[in-house]
């Protein structure tokens, strides 16, 4: 019982992170119908850019925890959004016309090169941060199990909860939210209308990158290490998340994202922490078999 | 080239589009006034949908341009404007021949979002969108006055909340005209508005046009197969053929003229006699 909680929080958790990651994969391709697999790369920037962040907060000495984490915060979404923006400009957008196949080459392409860069630029080393935020709570013990709840893990469901509500609204009240969902459903249509489409492309990068931002950090607080390979596993799990929640729906993402954190966590605790990427790549697969549109997706219908 | 009036909108010169081999437009001239409708009519493959394609960005034209005067924009070339800025700083705005609504959005959010100008302008990159900030509330405001004055006027307000894939063919027509006043626009484009309209429908449409031309003073370029619309409203005719324009004048110039009998109207008469 106590074991089942236990799992239930990290996986909780966990799930709140690959949901961020997720969002970020769904909005690209709702809007330009393409898998962005530098996604996990931008997760991974920043969480290399959240560990120099903490480390110049310390050397300037600041150490109220809540103000480090927002400067944390906002500078990682700052630098990681421009990275989002950058790529977008850079690989994608000179494809925009190009098969379809082409702007998922230069995705592969843009994951290693950023990998590589954050490994010649950063030291291959793993990288260790101090923790913020120790301590937790213990809810209860039982039968010499304790339960214990970490105040990061809190941080991180409320966070989450945050950015999902605001996020939410963003694209369901506001006129960029309608832009939005405009050029994902007709962006011809959208462009003759008067809409950006360009601009509206760039913005949704953006804001995914500072989605994966967010992820970046908690995850460096979370864990304390961080290196350069981080991005590959954990974006691949993120596109596993969106797929099984429907790849193209928001609160897909997020479901298919607690989901798999879920999973994750009870497989290791009950059956086999080594095999626990292997619980989530079957569901890959599973779902990839026998419903491709994922749960809260809708069956693509061809356009004529 | 030819000459302009004073209340031109759109000026056509030697327009010519091919894609390899085919020629699609044909060193087409013309020029469309404000306040009037001018109908584009030629059999199908004629390049009336072509035509419309140069003037919305599809298409960069081979030879030849068109130009918009704009009364506070001056002269622009739509030829050389990117797809978003004919509908933004141009106020040229189309429609197509199948319709194309943002179907899983409600119809008042489909006349939202063709009212990205003031809306945007205001936002400022959302935040204000998302605190409700004073500026905001009220471009939003205004904007969704404009799309209920739209809705009203064609019918529409008890719709307002549906998603637009769910209504029927001639509702969504109407919608799709809405939409593009929303836009503010100068010119409006309609690519055959009244296909699969019943009879009073397109009397209703008939009735819209003259409204929006006369007392709006858009300029209205209308590709039609239906004769009842394209007689009874428009101003001027511009008859093509295999990318030619083979005539040119006012509906009863048009229906009596030979060339125009020979390439089109008589083979519709001869189909009719026979249906």
């Amino acid at each position: 019982m106590g074991q089942f909680i236990q799992q239930l929080i990290n996986g909780l958790t966990l799930g709140a992170v690959y949901g961020l990651i997720a969002l970020g994969y769904t909005m690209v391709y709702g809007i330009i119908g393409m898998i962005n697999f530098a996604h996990g790369d931008i997760y991974m920037v920043s969480a290399i850019i959240s560990v120099t962040a903490l480390t110049l907060m310390s050397a300037l000495g600041i150490s109220a925890v809540p103000l480090v984490l927002a400067l944390v915060l906002i500078i990682a979404i700052a630098f990681t959004s421009v990275y989002g923006w950058a790529v977008e400009r850079t690989a994608y957008r000179p494809l925009r016309n190009a098969s379809r196949l082409a702007p998922l080459i230069s995705a592969i392409g843009m994951s290693i090169f950023l990998q590589n860069m954050v490994q010649v630029t950063q030291g291959a080393r793993v990288k260790p941060v101090p923790t913020l935020m120790p301590g937790g709570i213990e809810l209860f013990t039982h039968a010499g199990f304790s339960v214990h709840l970490a105040y990061t893990q809190i941080m991180i469901c409320v966070v989450t909860v945050v950015l999902m509500v605001a996020f939410t609204g963003l694209i369901t009240r506001t006129s960029f939210g309608r832009q939005q969902r405009a050029c994902e459903q007709d962006r011809t249509m959208a462009s003759l209308l008067g809409i950006d489409v360009d601009k509206t492309i760039s913005y949704t990068f953006m804001l995914g990158a500072a989605l994966a931002a967010v992820a970046g950090v908690m995850v460096t607080v979370y864990y304390g290490v961080v290196d350069f390979s981080i991005g590959f596993v954990a974006g691949i799990k993120a596109f596993t998340a969106a797929v099984l929640g429907g790849v193209g729906s928001l609160p897909g993402a997020m479901l298919g994202g607690v989901l798999i954190g879920l999973i994750e966590s009870y497989w290791s605790a009950y059956l086999s922490p080594e095999y626990k990427d292997v619980a989530t790549f079957v569901i890959l697969i599973l779902v990839l078999m026998f419903r491709p549109s994922g749960l809260l997706g809708r069956p693509e219908v061809e356009k004529v | 080239m030819i000459e302009t009036p004073q209340n031109t909108l759109l000026e056509v010169n030697n327009l010519t589009m091919r894609f390899g081999g085919l020629t699609a437009l044909d060193d087409l001239s013309l020029a469309v006034p404000a306040g009037k409708v001018t109908s584009i009519i030629g059999p199908n493959g004629a390049g009336k949908t072509t035509f419309f394609n140069c003037l919305t960005g599809f298409y960069k034209p081979t030879v030849g341009d068109v130009v918009m005067h704009h009364p506070q924009h001056g002269k622009l070339i739509l030829n050389q404007l990117a797809t978003h800025r004919v509908a933004r700083h141009a106020g040229v705005v189309r429609t197509f021949q199948n319709i194309r609504l943002f179907p899983s959005m409600t119809v008042l959010e489909n006349l939202m979002v063709a009212q990205y100008n003031a809306l945007q302008r205001a936002s400022r990159f959302s935040l204000a969108g998302l605190l409700g900030l004073s500026g905001y509330r009220r471009a939003n405001e205004e904007a969704l006055a404009k799309a209920t004055t739209w809705l009203e006027r064609l019918g529409l307000i008890d719709r307002a909340n549906v998603a637009a894939g769910n209504l029927s063919y001639g509702t969504q027509r109407r919608i799709e005209i809405a939409r593009a006043l929303c836009v503010d626009p100068l010119l409006l484009c309609l690519d055959e508005p009244a296909a699969g309209l019943n009879p009073r429908e397109s009397a209703e449409l008939n009735e819209l046009l003259l409204y929006l031309s006369r007392e709006h003073d858009k300029g209205i370029l209308l590709i039609e197969h239906d004769m009842s619309v394209v007689m009874r409203v428009s101003d001027q005719i511009c008859v093509l053929n295999f990318g030619h324009k083979i005539a040119q004048g006012t509906p009863h110039e048009i229906q009596h003229d030979p060339n125009v009998i020979k390439a089109y109207l008589g083979e519709e008469e001869t189909e009719e006699v026979s249906a």
